[in-house]
C-alpha cells in the first residue's frame, strides 16, 4: 500500500482516514468470496477497526476457504487456521505464548468463527477460554446455518427457516426451535464486554470493536452477516436486509458493557417494521403461512420485550 | 546430575521442567494426570517459567499446543486413551503445520468396556499421523526421551512434533531410582527453541490456509521426507545424548539385548522389553540363544536397521499390545513387511490389553513355541 509521491518518496495510505475510519485495508480485496457476502464485510471492518497489530484466528468456514486459497491469502495481518470447533482453543495458547514472550501488550487478537464454529461445534472451547480468563475478542459472523457445507441447520438458525436439513416439507415446515441467544449466554459467563453489529452499521461497528479490543479479558461481538446464498436473497440487498434486520428487531443492535445491556438502536413497537418486511427479501422464508408469518412476528417480538425488560439493569454478573 | 527414587509421571514432569517448556495446556486423564499436577506444582511455586493452561478438553489441549507453538513458544502436553482419542484431529493438523512439540502418552487401553489399564492401543492407533513416536521402557528412558523429543523435533531438517510414549501404571505410577540431569546440563544440550517462522505483527504470514489438489500431496510429499530424514537426527541426537549424559538406548530406534549371537528373539514396545530381559537372562542360564529387539521409534519405522538386526536370526515373535481388529498386530504388520525379503519366520502375539499381565513365563512360551518351530501365534493371557 505504498504509494509514490513526485520525488519518488514512499508515503503510506494506511495513515489516512475517511469519515474517521482508516483508509488502509488488512483483509485483501481479491478473496473469493460470493457477491453480496456480509460476513467478508464484517470480517474486513473488524480487522480495518483492529489495525495492524493484530492477530486472527480463524475456524473452518466460508471465510478461512476463500481468503487462503494457497499460494494466495487475503490478510495482511498475521493469521492462522487449525480446525473447525477450536479457534478459541488456539488463541488461549496464543494469549499464553505472548504472555511468555513478553509481548502481550498492544497485540491485538482476533478470533473468528460462524456460527456453526461458535454457537455449535467450538461451544465449549469458547466457553473454556473465556472462563480461564484469556485475552481475545470473539467475532461469531453469524450467516444463520452451515454455509460452507451448503445450508445446512446450525443452532443459530432462526425458527421456522428452511435449509437443506430443516427443508420446508409438507409436514414440517422449516426449524422447529428457536434460535441459540449466543450473546446473552456468553456474557453470562461474566465477561466485560459483548455486542451485536450488522454490516449496515459500519460506524458502530467500528466504535463497538475498538471498545472490545480494549476489554482486559474476553470480549465478544454478535455480528448479522447475511449469506445470498443460503438466505435465496438478492446479492445487491445485503446492506438493505442488515437494515431491516434492525428495523424489525429482528437482530436487536446493543452493547452489554459491564453486565448492563444498552441498546446502540432502540426501536419502539410503534416505529417498528413489520417482520413480514424482512422474511420477504429471503428465499429461505418464501414457505411461510400468514399465519406462520405471524407467528415469527410474535417470536421476534417476545425476544425483543425480553431485552427491554432487562435494558439498563445489571442483569449479568461480572467476574472479570 | 542426581539420583532420585521417583515415578515416571515425575521423570517426565521434571524433564519438561529442565526443558523450560514455556507453554503447557493440559487436561487431566487417568494415568497421565500426575504429570500436569506435577508441572502446576513447578509452575505455582516459580520453579518453571511458563503459563500452564487448564483447558476444558484435550481437544482444546492439542489446540492451544498448535497456537502457542506457531507463536513460537516451546510447548508440551500429556494424555492417554480417550484423551489422545479426543485430540486424533488436531495431530495430523500438527504435523502437517510443521509445529515442533512434545507429548506424552501415558499409554492407556481405548474403551470399550471402558478400562484405565495399560496397552498400546492409543497411540498405536495414532501412528499414521505425522508425529514421531517414541517409547520408554524405564524411567529414566521417559525422562531421556523427553529431552531428546525436543532435540529431535525442533531440528531444522525435521520440525514434526514427537510423542513420547511410556506405560500407563507399569512406568507412570511405580517408582525407580532415576538419574535427574542438572539445568546446566540440559540447557548445554537443548538451547532454547528458536522458531523459524511465528505470529508475529511485524512479520505477517498465514498460517494453515487450504491446500487444493495441485498442492496438497506435495505437503504430504515434504512431511514424508521430513520424517525419513529424522532417521539420522534420532540416532545422532542419542549419540550426542550419550556424550552429554552417559546414556543411550541402542541406536536410538532399536535398543537390541543379547542379538550377536540369538537363534529366536522377542520383538516388542515399552515396558514389556524389561521382563523380556529378565526371561532372557533365565533361559540364557540353560544355554538357549535368545534375545530381544526393542523398538523404541515406531514412527519413523527403523526398517533397514530392523533387517539388519533379524538378519541372522531363525525366527522371532512379534508381541503386540494392541490389535487392528480385523487384521492382527500392527506392530507384526510393520516388521512382517521390513523383513519380506529375509529368510525368517515371524509369529505374531498379542498380549497385555487392558492391563493384563505379561510375565516371564508368557515370554518362556514363546521361545519354547519359536524353537518347536510353530509358524503361528496366539493371544497370550
Amino acid at each position: 500500500m505504498a504509494c509514490r509521491g513526485k520525488e519518488g518518496r514512499a508515503f503510506s495510505l494506511k495513515q489516512r482516514m475517511v469519515k474517521g475510519l482508516p483508509y488502509a485495508e488488512y483483509f485483501a480485496s481479491g478473496h473469493r468470496a460470493c457477491a453480496g457476502c456480509g460476513e467478508a464485510l464484517v470480517v474486513r471492518h473488524v480487522v480495518k477497526a483492529a489495525g495492524p497489530n493484530s492477530i486472527a484466528v480463524m475456524s473452518t468456514g466460508c471465510m478461512e476457504v476463500v481468503s487462503t486459497p494457497y499460494p494466495e491469502t487475503a490478510w495482511e495481518i498475521p493469521w492462522i487456521h487449525v480446525a473447525f470447533e477450536n479457534n478459541a482453543a488456539v488463541a488461549s495458547g496464543i494469549d499464553a505464548a505472548l504472555k511468555m514472550q513478553g509481548k502481550r501488550k498492544g497485540i491485538n487478537l482476533l478470533v473468528f468463527g460462524g456460527d456453526g464454529a461458535s454457537f455449535d461445534i467450538g461451544f465449549g472451547a469458547l466457553s473454556g477460554a473465556i472462563e480461564r480468563g484469556h485475552r481475545f475478542t470473539y467475532i461469531a459472523t453469524d450467516n444463520e446455518a452451515y454455509m460452507n457445507t451448503g445450508v445446512q441447520r446450525s443452532g443459530a438458525t432462526p425458527f421456522l427457516a428452511s435449509t437443506t436439513t430443516s427443508p420446508a416439507g409438507s409436514k414440517i415446515h422449516g426449524k422447529q426451535q428457536p434460535k441459540k441467544p449466543l450473546p446473552l449466554i456468553v456474557a453470562s459467563h461474566g465477561i466485560r464486554y459483548v455486542a451485536t453489529v450488522t454490516p449496515a452499521n459500519v460506524f458502530d461497528l467500528h466504535k463497538k470493536v475498538k471498545k472490545a479490543l480494549a476489554t482486559e479479558h474476553a470480549s465478544f461481538i454478535h455480528a448479522f452477516s447475511v449469506c445470498p446464498v443460503g438466505w435465496r436473497s438478492k446479492s445487491d440487498q445485503t446492506i438493505e436486509i442488515a437494515k431491516l434486520a434492525v428495523q424489525t428487531r429482528v437482530f436487536p443492535l446493543y452493547e452489554i458493557e459491564d453486565g448492563v445491556l444498552k441498546f446502540s438502536q432502540r426501536i419502539e413497537k410503534k416505529n417498528a417494521k413489520p417482520v413480514k418486511e424482512y422474511l420477504q427479501t429471503q428465499g429461505r422464508f418464501k414457505h411461510l403461512t400468514e399465519e406462520e408469518v405471524q407467528k415469527v412476528q410474535a417470536y421476534v417480538d417476545a425476544r425483543y420485550d425480553f431485552l427491554l425488560g432487562i435494558e439498563g439493569k445489571k442483569c449479568f454478573d461480572v467476574l472479570y | 546430575m542426581s539420583r532420585k527414587v521417583i515415578e515416571s509421571s515425575d521423570a517426565v514432569a521434571l524433564a519438561v521442567k529442565l526443558c523450560r517448556a514455556q507453554v503447557c495446556p493440559m487436561y487431566p486423564i487417568t494415568p497421565s494426570t500426575h504429570i500436569p499436577e506435577k508441572i502446576s506444582e513447578y509452575v505455582a511455586n516459580g520453579e518453571l517459567e511458563a503459563e500452564m493452561i487448564d483447558v476444558e478438553s484435550e481437544h482444546s489441549a492439542a489446540s492451544a499446543v498448535i497456537g502457542a507453538a506457531a507463536t513460537g513458544s516451546r510447548t508440551f502436553t500429556a494424555t492417554s486413551s480417550q484423551g489422545l482419542a479426543l485430540m486424533f484431529e488436531i495431530l495430523p493438523i500438527t504435523s502437517g503445520m510443521r509445529l515442533p512439540t512434545v507429548m506424552a502418552v501415558a499409554n492407556r487401553a481405548l474403551s470399550a468396556p471402558i478400562n484405565i489399564w495399560n496397552d498400546h492401543s492409543d497411540s498405536v492407533s495414532a501412528r499414521d499421523q505425522g508425529w514421531i513416536q517414541l517409547y520408554a521402557e524405564s524411567s529414566q528412558e521417559s525422562l531421556d526421551s523427553i529431552i531428546q523429543a525436543y532435540k529431535i523435533s525442533e531440528n531444522k531438517n525435521v520440525l514434526l512434533p514427537a510423542m513420547v510414549c511410556f506405560d500407563g501404571y507399569s512406568l507412570t505410577h511405580v517408582f525407580e531410582p532415576v538419574d535427574v540431569p542438572s539445568q546446566k546440563e540440559v540447557d548445554a544440550f537443548l538451547p532454547g527453541f528458536k522458531p523459524l517462522h511465528r505470529l508475529d505483527p511485524k512479520k505477517p504470514l498465514t498460517m494453515g490456509p487450504i491446500g487444493f489438489p495441485n498442492s496438497f500431496m506435495f505437503f504430504k510429499q515434504q512431511q514424508q521426507e521430513a520424517m525419513l530424514d529424522s532417521i539420522d537426527v534420532i540416532k545422532k541426537t542419542n549419540a550426542e545424548f550419550k556424550k552429554a549424559f552417559g546414556r543411550s538406548y541402542g541406536d536410538g530406534l532399536l535398543d537390541l539385548y543379547q542379538i550377536d549371537d540369538a537363534e529366536y528373539a522377542v520383538i516388542g514396545m515399552g515396558t514389556l522389553c524389561g521382563t523380556a530381559r529378565v526371561a532372557i537372562d533365565k533361559l540364557r542360564q540353560q544355554g538357549k540363544k535368545v534375545g530381544l529387539i526393542k523398538v523404541r521409534c515406531l514412527r519413523p519405522f527403523p526398517e533397514k536397521e530392523l533387517q539388519n538386526a533379524i538378519k541372522d536370526l531363525q525366527a522371532a515373535a512379534v508381541i503386540d499390545k494392541h490389535i487392528s481388529l480385523g487384521q492382527e498386530g500392527p506392530l507384526f504388520t510393520d516388521i512382517r513387511s521390513a523383513v519380506y525379503c529375509n529368510d525368517i519366520s515371524i509369529n505374531s502375539y498379542i498380549a497385555g490389553l487392558g492391563g493384563r499381565d505379561i510375565t516371564v513365563k508368557h515370554f518362556e512360551k514363546v521361545f519354547a513355541d519359536l524353537e518347536a518351530g510353530k509358524q503361528k501365534g496366539e493371544w497370550l493371557f
